[in-house]
Order: structure tokens, then sequence, then C-alpha cells
């Protein structure tokens, strides 16, 4: 079986995010990227898939030379080889679109991504590569178990899950429950740097979104201190002062 | 409102809806907006009546008609509530292989009705399962996709624009879609509901399906009644760490119970087992937006407060004075939850007993 897990490289999650250029740019300075952290819960499920050697794990990734230190992490983590496709993220359908490329002519059985990248949250991806490669996708899973020729993977739904049995090849956005994430030994890491890396072109692409600018949370007022012993007075503020009860 | 260069790429687009050349220069007139109403268990949750709202302001901002589309096993009378919210029209798909939701078929038929509607403009609700959608459409339709909206469209300038979040909560992109088609999925708990006061018809609405789109198949739905759904909860009860052990969490539910809230937690606490990885609530957990986040014993790292940032009113319970979280609240409470918590209760039952 061979599985592609695609990821990205996202501002670390202690980032404080700010922006430049009148908030029409992220500000980069000083932020430290790392493998997104779902994309990583994706690859830990899909290495223990491996199973001593039966299965292949390719990661794949849209972006410039820079993201090479995270790319050699998740082939630290295990993964067998990858490929960058070497081109700006421009957006998830263009991403998607490189992937859906790459895929068509070196097939997957199994097509893992994160649920989401934690800058620009899309959960897009998974969805857009399913349709793209026509293939069933499942965009957030909770859970995954493979067979011979299916899976049976658990998705959640507001307020429960709903358990899917899915024949491959097909694709899926993995959420917290699907693996714990791996930690790369000191084995897999000197490894990873003579691991098949390979660098595609892009092919050109329309796209239909443009970022025109950022905005940042708006600033709350003073907390408001109510007495600990005097709860009673906490729930009448929720009730005239923010009508929330 | 083309500009010229972009006159090549317009003109497949709308062939793909079988228009001629000159039905470029006309004025919307002919297009519509389509809302996909997602049913849970046959009803219609708040979040939906939002969207409906949402897209019938989006409607009335493009001086078009707004048409919902239903999938699966919903009561007539259920699907007419559509028309209270703004919906003048109301599709319904049936089906024994359509009832529950199959992802791909799903988004077969809504591109189906949009092509059919001359919707140029799909409005979901960013459920989970709307989020399965939203993708599949956008390459369907080949449409910009705005998930993660936060707020109506600005349409200037022959301009559309969208606000979303982004960096899970942290901040917020206002992405330009430049496509003719257009998706857009709406946060739960971030646009009012607005009772237009109209009615909707109904229509039985049917498409060939495609064997193909039906791999996936549903084993099971569980699906908890009494407990409120975290992701579109108005008010959610949320503890970490300070809670000292899952043993402790007793007083939350019940809190939660009597405030019909979902119950969340912090990251730590998932990661210890203590609480479902599904409650988990923050940057690489579920983003909530309630109109009333109550966090009790959560010291509240960044991570945590980018997945809350945009609750309507935050209550903090803490014992530690300098905890962050005290810094983006409205509302703070220093003491120790295993005594300010049952306080709270009663006094929750008091003003519930006089209310």
């Amino acid at each position: 079986m061979k599985i592609l897990v695609c990821v990205s490289n996202v501002p670390d999650t202690t980032t404080k995010i700010t922006f430049t250029d009148n908030n029409t740019q992220f500000n980069t300075n000083g932020v430290q990227f790392i493998l997104n952290p779902y994309d990583e819960i994706a690859l830990s499920r899909a290495i223990e898939l491996t199973d001593g050697g039966k299965v292949t794990v390719t990661v794949i990734n849209v972006g410039e030379v820079s993201t090479e230190a995270t790319i050699r992490k998740a082939l630290a983590i295990g993964a067998t080889d990858a490929v960058r496709i070497n081109a700006k993220p421009h957006d998830a359908w263009y991403v998607a679109y490189q992937i859906a490329q790459y895929v068509k002519a070196n097939p997957f059985d199994l097509i893992l991504t994160g649920r989401e990248s934690i800058d620009y949250n899309g959960s897009k991806v998974a969805g857009m590569l399913g349709e793209l490669l026509d293939l069933p996708s499942v965009s957030i899973i909770k859970k995954l178990d493979v067979s011979e020729s299916s899976a049976t993977v658990e998705r959640e739904i507001e307020g429960g899950k709903e358990i899917l049995t899915i024949p491959f090849p097909f694709v899926a956005g993995a959420a917290e429950g699907v693996a714990e994430p791996k930690i790369p030994n000191m084995r897999g890491i000197m490894s990873a740097r003579t691991k098949p890396l390979i660098v595609v072109e892009p092919l050109e692409v329309k796209t239909f979104s443009e970022i025109v600018s950022y905005e940042t949370l708006s600033i709350r007022g003073q907390v408001k201190l109510v007495a600990a012993d005097d709860t009673a007075k906490l729930v009448e503020l929720l009730h005239t002062e923010a009508r929330v009860i | 409102m083309t500009q010229p260069n972009l006159l090549n790429y317009y003109i497949p687009k709308r062939a793909l809806f079988n228009f001629t050349q000159i039905d470029l220069y006309k004025t919307h007139d002919h297009m519509s907006v389509l809302i996909y109403a997602e049913n849970a268990g046959g009803k219609f949750k708040k979040s939906i009546f939002e969207a409906v709202s949402y897209a019938r302001a989006i409607a009335d901002q493009n001086n078009t008609s707004l048409v919902a589309i239903s999938i699966g096993d919903v009561s007539t009378g259920e699907l007419a509530l559509l028309g209270k919210y703004g919906a003048e029209k109301v599709l319904n798909v049936t089906g024994e292989k359509l009832k529950n939701f199959v992802n791909q078929a799903y988004a077969s038929v809504i591109a189906d009705a949009a092509k059919q509607q001359n919707a140029d403009i799909v409005v979901l609700s960013n459920t989970f399962s709307g989020r399965g959608l939203a993708p599949r459409l956008g390459v369907k339709l080949e449409a910009g996709l705005a998930d993660g909206a936060v707020a109506l469209p600005e349409q200037k300038n022959g301009k559309f624009t969208v606000k979303k979040t982004a960096f899970s909560g942290k901040a917020f992109a206002i992405v330009e879609l430049t496509s003719a088609n257009k998706v857009i999925a709406l946060v739960p708990n971030s646009y009012k509901v607005v009772e237009t006061g109209g009615s909707a018809q109904v229509e039985d609405f049917s498409v060939e399906t495609k064997e193909s789109d039906f791999k996936a198949l549903i084993k099971e739905i569980v699906r908890s009644i009494d407990k409120v759904s975290l992701p579109d909860a108005e008010i959610v009860v949320s503890a970490g760490r300070g809670l000292k052990g899952p043993e402790n969490w007793g007083m939350i539910e019940e809190l939660a119970n009597l405030l019909g809230a979902a119950t969340a937690c912090s990251k730590p606490v998932s990661d210890a087992g203590w609480r479902p990885h599904s409650e988990h609530v923050g940057q690489t957990g579920i983003a909530v937006s309630p109109n009333l986040y109550i966090a009790i014993g959560i010291s509240g790292a960044i991570q945590h407060l980018a997945g809350i940032s945009s609750s309507k009113v935050i209550v903090v319970i803490n014992k530690d004075p300098e905890a962050p979280f005290f810094k983006v609240a409205d509302y703070g409470i220093v003491g120790d939850a295993f005594e300010v918590v049952p306080q709270l209760i009663a006094a929750v039952k008091e003003y519930k007993a006089s209310a």
C-alpha cells in the first residue's frame, strides 16, 4: 500500500500573530515555522500503518525551498520519501490542484491531510483533492483503521460521531484522536538527511481567491472582577448587563 | 462589470450554465443564491437558520432570489420553516440512498441544483459536514471558496470580499473571491437569525446520481440527544487542569446542564484523557464562538485563547489572579473553583427559579 501525506509549513502554535504593510502581509519576522500539528497526526498514523515495511509513506508539500526543514522533520518522523512542489502555496485550491496533478501521475491508495492548517484554517485540501481525483473524501476524521481493501473511519458530527467504511483509494483529513504525534528519534533524524526529496515544478493554474488584508482581534475592555463569595452578582451581570443568560 | 482582461475567463465559466455570451452583460436578475440547509436527524438547527438569514441578506445585496436545498428525510413542516428566514423556494431531495450524508453524492446534488437554479453564490453552514462539502463544491463550480466566513460579504467596485477566521482565531483575513461563482461557509453563531415573515414554496427536486458517488458507506451514526453540541453551542462551560482530575467534572456538567450549555476543556485535559478530544477547545482543537464562554481553572495559554477569541462574553474563574486568561475576560472571579463553582450553581438555580 502507498500512503501520501500532504503537509504544510505553518507558524508555531505559540506565535503572536501580527501583520505589516498596512495589514496586508503576515509578519514572519521572528516566527518559527513548524510542521502543521494536524499533518503531524496524519503522518504519525500513516507511519503506524507501515507495518514493518509493507507500506510506504510519501510526504508532499507545496512550498518554497524554505519549507524543506519541515519536510525533513516529516522524513525524520518516519516518512519513506518526500516531494516538494516548488511554489508559494497561493491558496487551498492552488495547493490541491498541484497535488492532484502529481497524484494523477503517481497514484496512492490512501491520501491523508491534516483536518486544517493552523494558519488559514481551510480544511479544504482534502475535499478538493477528492473532487479533483474523483475519490471519496472525509474532511475531519477522529479514527482510522485499515483492512486489506478498505478502511473504517470515525468522523465527527455535531453532538456525535459517524462511522464509515470506505474502499481505497480515498482522501481523509486527520484530527486529534487518529494518532499520537510521533517524536523523531536520533536515528530518524540522521536518516532523514539522506532520504529522497524530489522537487517538482508547479503547473500553471487560475486561482479564485486572494487575501486582500488582515484584521487583528478587537481588544476587550478591562475585566470586571466579582468577589468570589458573590456569585449571585456575576449571574446578575450576565443577565442584565451582558444579556447572555 | 467585468474587466476586459477577464473576458476570456468569464465566457467559458458562464457557458457552464448554458448561458450565451450576451448574458454576460445582463445584470444579476437571472441569478440566484442557493443555501444548503443541512438537517440533523430530520431537524434544522439554529446554525442553519443563521445561514439562511445570511444567504437572504446576500440575495438582497444582489437583488436576487434565495433558493434553499434540503437533502434527506425532512418533514414538509420543517422545510417550510426555511421560508420564515427568507428562502423563497425549497428544493426537497429525498430517497433512500440520500437519506444520510454522503459527502461526494451530496456535493453532486448541490452542484446540480446550483447549475439548474443559476445560482452563482452557494452558502453553507461551516459545520463538520459543511466543511466536507464546501471544497468539493468549490471545485465542481470552479468557485472561489470563503470558508469560516464571519460577516456578510462586501461588494464594492466590482470586488467581492468576505471576512473569515484565520490563524486559528488569532486574526481575520479579508478574502476576495475573484471567480464568477462563489461558495461561502458561515461559522455558527456569527450571524443573527432574522425572521422575514416570508413563506417558501417546497418543491421536490430529483437529480440523477452516479454510483461512484456512493463508495463511502455509513455503518453507524451515534448522536447524543441529551448533550448540547459544542461547535454551535450558545453557552460553553469549559474547565482545565485546575479541576485536578476527571472525577471533579460533575459540577462542570451540572453548571452546563443548568445553563443549557455544552461542556468543553483545555488541551492538557484532553491529552491526559480526562475528557474526550471532541471537547478540546483551542488552536489545535475546536474553535467556538458562543455568546458566553465560562472558563474554569484554565490559565489561558495563547493556543487556548485562539480557539475562543470570538466568544461574545468571556467569564474566567481562576484562583491565580495573574492567570493570562483574565486579560481577555469580560468578567472574572479570583477564587478556588471548588468553592466558586458550587456557589455559582446555587446562584444560577436561584436566578432560574425567580426568572
